[in-house]
């Protein structure tokens, strides 16, 4: 049985748009039907991850221009979910944002933890330039 | 964004009416929580009761108005988080920089 999904959506560079993201990532957990880990807590990991990664590409990468857009794509397999970020911008440098490797020491910081809620939830984080922007690639075995 | 401020006793409550806490409407909570500390309100409680979802955005307007209210020799104590925003103060380590309460009125009896 064929149980791979593939979804492909674009929204303007705007927040306002974070919870239609994030609303469709918590709702695919339920159609994983392979996942034997705790569901809920997926759910909202998915939901937090997505927003991390768009608020990551309309603030960092397309410099909050509304005229831009993010273009999201979710491929789920038996095996993995992957998720892209595409951005129209200049990018960052993820190895410039500094791992906190221990929270502790940031713990009085405002910013900063978004990158860090992607790595801890996700397998993998990986952020390339590809033709006319940048993508930012999270990984998760199911 | 949807926030109910109550006076009792000299504490301020404010209750985030909100099912999301994130980059789309921290700013506007961070920017009321100085607005209260300039304001010269010395103890608030935040209430989250209503609050399913916190992104970094979020936990970075709480931590703003922490700061501010350390320095202006005041105290922001938090109440009411449900339990995937209570994970994400764990997550972060936050949950041992904030005083957080089960409810508002524990928050408000505590000062």
């Amino acid at each position: 049985m064929n149980n791979q999904i593939d979804i492909q959506i674009k929204v303007p560079n705007q927040t306002r748009y974070l919870s239609l993201i994030g609303n469709i990532g918590e709702d695919l957990a339920s159609h994983l039907q392979e996942y034997e880990g705790d569901r809920e807590a997926l759910a909202y990991h998915l939901n937090l991850v997505l927003t991390e990664a768009m608020v990551n590409a309309i603030r960092h990468a397309n410099a909050n221009d509304p005229q831009e857009e993010v273009v999201i794509r979710i491929t789920i397999s038996d095996k993995e979910l992957v998720m892209l970020v595409f951005d129209h911008g200049q990018g960052f440098d993820i190895g410039s944002i500094a791992e906190p490797a221990c929270p502790d020491t940031e713990l009085i910081e405002e910013h900063g933890r978004g990158l860090f809620i992607m790595r801890s939830l996700m397998d993998s984080v990986e952020y390339r330039k590809v033709d006319g922007g940048n993508v930012l690639k999270m990984r998760k075995k199911l | 964004m949807n926030l109910k401020l109550e006076e009792n006793n000299g504490n301020t409550l404010v209750q985030v009416r909100e099912e999301r806490l994130d980059a789309n409407n921290a700013e506007l909570l961070k920017q009321e929580l100085s607005r209260l500390f300039e304001e010269g309100k010395k103890r608030i409680v935040v209430d989250l009761k209503d609050v399913r979802f916190i992104d970094s955005s979020g936990l970075g307007a709480l931590v703003s108005g922490f700061k501010n209210a350390s320095s202006r020799q005041g105290v922001l104590k938090l109440s009411g988080l449900q339990s995937q925003v209570k994970s994400m103060f764990e997550l972060t380590r936050l949950h041992r920089v904030f005083d957080i309460y089960a409810n508002a009125d524990e928050a408000l009896e505590s000062f």
